[in-house]
């Protein structure tokens, strides 16, 4: 025998049930017709304390493939591994803009960026960055090696880079650049030096 | 209703259980009840592999889901003879009546018997309706399907293979006594399987085709490289396993038609003279013998990236990448061929190569460069990358570490890159030259450059355009002839 107190609980939930079903169906239609507004799925930053510094941050073209560096203005932490993440986040700031010169997919993140041991940087990008991004040898290398030699030119003592993805190794960025070795910042810098020449 | 103090205190009198008892009763029923959902979703997604039938017919050749019902297997009728002709159904209540061109089918659910183009059959099991579609039992295939095609149709149960009509396609294997022997099978119709190779054999999974066994499952073949093969098939494919003590690589040939397999060429050099070299340890090139002479089968290896289930970048809508590059790699090929340098393409068909594997087959053919091609729907004209090559990794002895085998050959590779880039230029071709980290360049014992291709204009699909291919594949192989010389001195 079933308590009188829960078949009423039951009931009672059925009837909400029932009646919410009914209002999403009425409303259905309605938030159909509303016109949605661009949304923004990029995750919030939180703010960041600290003094507003100089920095340069090598960019990306598209158009011409070239990188080029950049000065900007950035609210910078004092700890060193916080300062390489918002380093980094300001060079995605200029990629994620409305007129990217090297657009990345909406979401793309930094996830963290760690200074483990004396000359190497590891940066944990999100899956959105990597499974988003526009597969090519040129258009992948120019992602990497932009985000390496800004990390390199601003966080000093940075002689190697790896990426991960999500905490993970990874092969490829997109098919073609390769995450699964360690980037070494002379090798970069000379590829950085080809790349600023559009010939 | 009021609960009275014995009661509360005692036990229920009237089976009922009260409020104290019945929280802790619930506890372990609801994770009971969690437990048994979350056991069903697990069964559920774990799943070994999804059962599936194939259909080849002169219309299409496709493959359908097969579904459980009841202890026997079904496939939805509709689903089966749309890519066939014309269909339609029609359920009302529990009859269900189906219409393939002028053949009408009366179905009724629950009941074997039904009623095709007004005679009587019995099906081996109950029909199915389920939301209005028609299931059929798996096993009827092979008697109910002639009635309504009109023609003959052999379904092979145990494999789940259904072929409408003559088909089928045959083949015929045998090994040549040349030295290395080969193994040619030719085919009654172009074929294009997929190929993966291990340890001691060569695996070609025919998924699209209808190829049927050559009279016996297994053969045997007069050779003590390639002893024998088996023809395998199961759950809707087939597939061709050869069996082999060293390892193979297959080429196409005849337009699809003809498939030789024989051993990858270093093996096959050592097979004409017993091997003298240690085999390398894993994650270590092969050894160099500095200034010793090289034979060298072939003056190119031209690798078109990607392929397979790896289709590269979606240039467009329809055009993947691995498609380009293969199509430039044939043209490159016949290029660089036409001007007499011997030239292997590591895959000459839709096939999957790992990285591993394009530098392992390259570094085996000891040839003077290797060109690996790429397409990019974005930039202008024709990059040409030499490899970034870690530093930090260690040479053992005469092997090479894995990552840094490049490293012997960067300064030759530039230097190639740079002549590339020179002829391109003369020919009014935008290029550059850059390094990149793109694997398996570093992996490669010789002169290695990778090729991206843009598109000549805005139109991506130009990329795709014969006379395009062509002109860049004649730029690269001219380009390369030049400096033949230089490559062809080991340094």
């Amino acid at each position: 025998m079933i308590p009188r107190h829960l078949i009423f609980g039951v009931a009672v939930l059925l009837i909400v049930a029932f009646g919410m079903s009914m209002y999403v169906w009425r409303v259905r239609g309605r938030v159909d017709r509303v016109p949605t507004p661009e949304t923004n799925a990029q995750p919030v930053a939180p703010p960041v304390s600290g003094a507003t510094e100089q920095a340069t941050i090598y960019v990306a073209y598209d158009d011409v493939g070239v990188v080029r560096p950049k000065l900007v203005r950035v609210t910078l932490p004092v700890g060193r591994q916080e300062r390489a993440t918002e380093i980094l986040r300001s060079l995605l700031n200029v990629y994620e803009d409305k007129f990217s010169p090297h657009p990345l997919a909406p979401g793309s993140e930094i996830r963290d960026v760690y200074l483990v041991e004396p000359g190497l940087a590891i940066i944990d990008l999100n899956a959105v960055f990597a499974d988003s991004h526009r597969s090519g040898v040129l258009v992948e290398e120019l992602t990497v090696v932009s985000l390496v030699q800004t990390l390199s030119a601003n966080i000093p003592g940075i002689s190697r880079v790896k990426f991960l993805v999500e905490g993970r190794e990874r092969d490829t960025l997109a098919g073609h650049a390769d995450l699964s070795n360690f980037y070494e910042v002379p090798a970069v810098t000379r590829a950085v030096a080809q790349l600023q020449n559009t010939q | 209703m009021r609960w009275s103090k014995s009661r509360r205190l005692g036990a229920p009198a009237s089976g009922r259980l009260p409020r104290e008892r019945l929280v802790p009763a619930a506890i372990p029923l609801l994770a009971f009840m969690t437990a048994v959902l979350l056991a069903s979703t697990l069964l559920l997604y774990s799943s070994p592999e999804e059962k599936r039938i194939s259909i080849y017919s002169n219309a299409a050749n496709y493959s359908l889901p097969v579904l459980d019902r009841n202890g026997d297997e079904y496939i939805g009728l509709l689903e089966l003879f749309e890519p066939l002709g014309a269909v339609s159904a029609k359920a009302n209540g529990n009859h269900w009546k189906f219409r393939y061109y002028d053949v009408e089918s009366e179905f009724t659910a629950g009941q074997t018997r039904v009623r095709i183009h007004g005679s009587d059959f019995d099906l081996p099991a109950s029909f199915l309706l389920e939301n209005g579609r028609g299931l059929v039992p798996l096993s009827s295939l092979g008697t109910l399907m002639p009635r309504i095609l009109g023609g003959p149709v052999t379904f092979n149960q145990n494999s789940r293979r259904l072929f409408v009509g003559n088909v089928a396609v045959h083949f015929t294997a045998q090994v040549s006594k040349t030295t290395p022997p080969k193994l040619v099978m030719n085919f009654t119709a172009p074929v294009n399987p997929m190929i993966a190779t291990e340890p001691g054999q060569l695996r070609m999974a025919f998924n699209h085709e209808a190829v049927v066994a050559p009279g016996s499952q297994g053969l045997t073949f007069d050779s003590k490289i390639i002893p024998s093969a088996s023809f395998q098939e199961s759950n809707g494919s087939a597939a061709l396993v050869i069996t082999a003590t060293v390892p193979l690589m297959a080429t196409f040939a005849n337009n699809g038609r003809t498939i030789v397999v024989e051993p990858v060429p270093q093996v096959a050099a050592q097979v004409q003279s017993p091997p003298s070299v240690p085999r390398p340890p894993n994650n270590f090139a092969p050894p160099l013998a500095a200034g010793a002479p090289i034979r060298r089968p072939y003056f190119a290896v031209v690798d078109p990236s990607h392929g397979g289930e790896e289709r590269g970048a979606s240039l467009t809508a329809q055009l993947a990448e691995k498609d380009v590059t293969l199509a430039f790699g044939r043209r490159l090929r016949q290029e660089l061929e036409t001007r007499g340098l011997a030239t292997l393409l590591l895959r000459d068909s839709d096939t999957t190569l790992s990285l591993d594997q394009r530098a392992s087959l390259t570094n085996s053919a000891h040839a003077a460069i290797y060109i690996c091609l790429h397409a990019a729907s974005e930039g202008e004209g024709v990059r040409v990358y030499t490899a970034i090559v870690p530093s930090d990794t260690e040479n053992r002895g005469p092997f090479l570490s894995w990552d840094a085998a490049q490293g012997a050959f960067q300064l030759l590779s530039q230097s190639a890159g740079t002549g590339l880039v020179v002829e391109l230029q003369s020919k009014q071709i935008r290029a550059r030259s850059l390094i990149t980290p793109l694997r398996p360049l570093n992996n490669i014992t010789t002169a290695a450059l990778a090729v991206e291709v843009s598109p000549p204009s805005d139109d991506i699909s130009e990329l795709n355009s014969p006379a395009y291919q062509q002109f860049i594949a004649g730029a690269i192989a001219a380009g390369l002839a030049d400096i033949r010389e230089k490559l062809e001195t080991r340094p």
